[in-house]
């Protein structure tokens, strides 16, 4: 046992596939031999509005269920939400903020005045390729595991192949975590 | 077999797999994904011979079950807040006629002003409706303890309803791995319902007749009868479904560290497993505290509950709910049990209409009442600033 | 003998021929023959079904309360269109004023 415990936040908004992104990344943890838990905030499911969700892995059971308010990632789905909401709020100083934001990076740490890791991908533009429709949230957990090496990509493209019924869409999806991934580990220079 | 699933899910699984005959239900938030599940699993044949009835109403749903119940069917459904209490009239009732109906409560906030997210306000108010009550930690729990309910609840030397309360959304809506069971354990464990009185149309019978002044209060002493034998039935009910799966979720009650406690905190339900971490956390700072977790609350464990407290110095409860015009339920509860004894009494009502419990406030509570920080008796958490118009 | 309790009170129910619900009233219908037209208006409303249009041996055809049963609610005699129904108080509750 390493004492490991991830906490990853998500930030979007309604009908953007905020929450299936982190329960996406639950199955993917657990098929990696984790312990998981993925909760969304429990607001009223309107299409549009600002929401979040939660993800929490570690070697050990799970007992909090409280939001997380340290996370070691934010992963935000859509540029828009950044401002409204403080998407950035007590991510702890060595953590990554992982956004779909297609003006890069050090555009984004001048907007936030921030100065912790921050990495972007155009995640609406990939998703616009692949699929036709500006989805986003398969695009960002390939981005997130691109970036961060918690999960292994493996485990990742077993999930997907899961979870979509549609062997047609899982394709594309799947085309699209990778790409997504591909684009974050040459960010990150992996 | 693990499975990353819904709360939702791990509660329809379940049910499931305890071959109901009758399920009734009517839609409320954060229920509905329970009997959604259900629905599903109906319309795709897997649930045998079971009847499922969408009702007009929650308080149709528990009508159409106490007829379902009275005739021998093994019944289900589920739902919280306004629905429950819509359901009471029925539900007190069907304790009455002892009719052995499970539900799963989703435990959310009462209006007004509405709120559709979690506390234990819904539950507490049903306390005095004989109906037998557990509050569950987990999901994994929650899966467990379905056919634990039925088997308990069908047991002739009980033969009253069982409500599982699981925390709205902080359970139902979370996504985990769940080890769910197989239907060779579950009839391993659970018989078919065997009903010692059931009606049919040759032999029609009369559930809950009128009882005059001269009988009326004989039956009372049997329902409470009953609950004092549910104790003893719902404790072998555990161990025997410790045995057989594995998974040991305790008695009544589960403690840690409170031997050598000077204060103990108690919790239910969902919260259970933050409080646990920081206690946890405490006594690693050399701090004597403990944990006391209530599982049963009706039949409520009182002569075990006052045996783990008789030499604590605090309590601290942390409540979900408040009886307005006094303090929280459990609190009330938990002093009644000690009668005799002389600790410190703190209580703290959390989390109210789903208000999130970080980690940093119930260590605050805790510190601040091991410290003697705060004064005794009964305080609400974490509340902003506000002025009160009175006219 | 000690009362027994069955589980949930469950009991055998008593079926409505047995049970005789005619003392519970204070009041009961009396029809008069002849206005009666047996239109069977009271028949149809009547909610323990205890009045009822029967020939008489003559072939005339009246209604007939049965008090066995009968609660005294009085519906028969509010909506009986002749006016044939009068109520009269039970003689028990006729007390004597002093
Ligand atoms: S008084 Fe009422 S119960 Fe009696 S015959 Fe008339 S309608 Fe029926
Ligand atoms: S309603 Fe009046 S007229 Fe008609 S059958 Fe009854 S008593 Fe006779």
């Amino acid at each position: 046992m390493i004492n490991i415990l991830v906490e990853v936040r998500f930030h979007g908004r309604g009908g953007q596939g905020v929450v299936t992104a982190a329960d996406i990344l639950a199955v993917a943890g657990f098929k990696d031999g984790y312990h998981t838990l993925s909760f969304p905030t429990f607001g009223a499911e309107k299409r549009g509005t600002p929401v979040a969700s939660f993800l929490r892995l570690s070697d050990k059971p799970i007992v909090s269920r409280d939001e997380i308010y340290y996370p070691d990632y934010v992963v935000v789905m859509d540029p828009t939400v950044i401002g409204p909401v403080k998407v950035e709020a007590g991510l702890k100083p060595e953590g990554k903020l992982i956004a779909n934001y297609p003006k890069g990076s050090e555009d984004l740490k001048r907007a936030m005045g921030v100065d912790f890791e921050v990495l972007t991908i155009n995640a609406t533009k990939m998703a616009m390729e692949h699929l036709g429709r500006p989805i986003t949230n398969t695009a960002m957990v390939g981005a997130f595991v691109g970036a961060t090496n918690v999960i292994k990509l493996e485990s990742l493209v077993e999930t997907i192949n899961e979870w979509f019924t549609s062997k047609e869409l899982a394709e594309k999806n799947l085309k699209l975590v990778e790409e997504a991934y591909n684009y974050m580990r040459e960010v990150c220079g992996w | 077999m693990k499975k990353v699933v819904r709360g939702f899910y791990s509660i329809a699984y379940s049910v499931k797999l305890c071959r109901p005959d009758v399920i009734a239900a009517y839609p409320i938030t954060p229920q509905t994904e329970i009997v959604e599940n259900l629905a599903k699993m109906y319309a795709d044949g897997e649930l045998g011979n079971c009847e499922y009835v969408t009702a007009e109403s929650e308080f149709g749903a528990a009508s159409i079950l106490v007829g379902a119940s009275a005739t021998g069917a093994r019944t289900f459904t589920a739902t919280c807040s306004q629905g429950l209490i819509l359901m009471s009239e029925v539900l007190i009732n069907a304790a009455g006629m002892r009719l052995p109906i499970v539900l799963v409560n989703t435990n959310r906030a009462l209006s007004a002003p509405l709120s559709i997210w979690n506390d234990h306000q819904d539950s507490m108010i049903l306390r005095d409706a004989g109906l037998m009550q557990i509050y569950v930690e987990t999901n994994q729990e929650a899966h467990d303890m379905v056919p634990v309910a039925f088997k308990v609840a069908e047991n002739p030397k009980v033969m009253l309803p069982f409500m599982i309360n699981m925390d709205g959304y902080k359970l139902t809506h979370a996504y985990e791995p769940i080890d769910l069971l197989d239907q060779e354990v579950v009839d391993s464990f659970l018989p078919p319902y065997d009903p010692p009185v059931y009606m049919t149309t040759k032999n029609p019978l009369t559930f809950g007749c009128y009882a005059p002044p001269n009988y009326y209060a004989e039956f009372r002493v049997v329902l409470q009868n009953a609950m004092e034998r549910a104790e003893k039935e719902l404790e072998k009910a555990y161990k025997e479904w410790a045995e057989i799966t594995g998974r040991d979720w305790g008695g009544h009650v589960v403690t840690e560290g409170v031997e050598d406690a000077e204060l103990i905190a108690i919790a239910m339900g969902s919260l259970t497993g933050m409080v646990r971490n920081v206690v946890s956390e405490l006594r690693n700072q050399g701090k004597k505290v403990g944990l006391l977790k209530i599982r049963t609350f009706r039949p409520f464990p009182a002569k075990e509950i006052k045996e783990i407290l008789k030499d604590v110095e605090k309590i601290l409860v942390f409540e979900r709910a408040v009886s307005f015009g006094y303090e929280g339920p459990v609190g009330m509860e938990v002093k009644s049990a000690c009668f005799g004894l002389t600790p410190e009494f703190y209580s703290f009502a959390v989390g109210l209409g789903g208000r999130d419990v970080p980690g940093e406030e119930v260590m605050k509570i805790i510190n601040e009442v091991y410290d003697g920080k705060v004064k005794q008796g009964f305080h609400f958490g974490t509340v902003k600033p506000f002025e009160e118009v009175v006219v | 003998m000690v009362m027994k309790i069955t589980l949930g009170g469950v009991s055998k129910p008593h079926s409505s021929k047995t049970m005789k619900t005619g003392d519970w009233g204070t009041e009961y219908p009396v029809v008069d023959e002849e206005k009666c037209t047996a239109c069977k208006t009271c028949e149809y409303l009547c909610p323990d079904a205890c009045i009822v249009v029967v020939e008489k041996e003559d072939g005339k055809k009246v209604a007939v309360p049965d008090y066995d049963y009968c609660k005294g609610c009085g519906v028969c005699f509010s909506v009986c269109p002749a006016g044939a129904i009068k109520m009269e108080l039970k003689e028990i509750y006729k007390l004597e004023v002093c």
